[in-house]
């Protein structure tokens, strides 16, 4: 699976990534939206009762962009979104890293805002990436989480489609 | 011929990322997990974990999924990233 929009960007990518060139990418030549909304997820040095020195992040290389491009185009389906940037790192991240970065840009705000929210939490269940923490107590897998499933469903129940 | 792969934690407990296997087809991804338990008995307390997810041909199917020759299945921990 592709993106359709010339002005949709996707990228799994080991590099940093700077806020406000995306923002810019978001926002230039674009006289038609009326709001942008961003998300940017860092690496925080406290997770699941331990301290945090550090984080890898695995993936699976065929399917991570086949992945977050069908969640685009899912967010795409349910909102007018004219712009969808979105970035995730893998490998060695330290402390206060930037993760993932997604931006939206819309003609509404509640779409904007609601579109970045949905692409969030489809990621993070469905996007095949997986956090081994550092710890003072040695290195763990990050566990699933039981709210990010109920954000989910959440997510499905309001859909027309599956009501 | 079936490409199977491993991810993550289970990777890393099957001390193995992955493994290819010529079983009959078309079966399920359920076939596919009891024909790799058939040749390695001793991952049934990892492989057979219900939490695992199963990708096939890099998109998130349930165990009953249809898998053709020359097909990807992917097993892996439910996903953490974002």
């Amino acid at each position: 699976m592709t993106l359709s929009s010339p002005y949709d960007f996707l990228s799994v990518q080991e590099a940093d990534f700077d806020v406000a060139h995306e923002y810019a990418q978001l926002r230039d030549h674009n006289s038609q939206d009326g709001a942008i909304v961003f998300f940017s997820g860092l690496v925080r040095d406290f997770n699941q009762g331990s301290d945090v020195t550090g984080l890898f992040l695995e993936h699976y290389p065929a399917m991570t962009e086949k992945a977050l491009a069908g969640i685009i185009t899912q967010a795409k389906q349910r909102w007018p979104l004219s712009r969808v940037r979105l970035i995730h790192r893998v490998g060695q991240l330290q402390l206060a890293e930037q993760i993932v970065f997604v931006g939206v840009s819309s003609s509404h705000r509640e779409a904007a805002f609601e579109a970045c929210h949905f692409i969030m939490d489809y990621l993070k269940k469905q996007a095949p990436f997986w956090k081994k923490e550092t710890t003072r107590q040695g290195p763990r897998w990050v566990e699933t989480l039981k709210k990010d499933e109920e954000a989910l469903h959440k997510w499905q129940q309001d859909d027309p489609k599956h009501s | 011929m079936i490409n199977i792969v491993f991810f993550a934690q289970l990777r890393e407990q099957l001390k193995s990322d992955g493994l290819t296997l010529t079983i009959a087809t078309p079966c399920t991804v359920a076939d596919v997990q009891q024909a790799v338990l058939k040749k390695h008995p001793q991952w049934r307390d990892f492989l057979a974990n219900p939490a695992l997810m199963c990708a096939l041909n890099q998109d998130i199917v349930p165990l009953d999924a249809q898998v053709l020759d020359g097909n990807e299945v992917a097993f892996f921990p439910p996903v953490t990233g974002g």
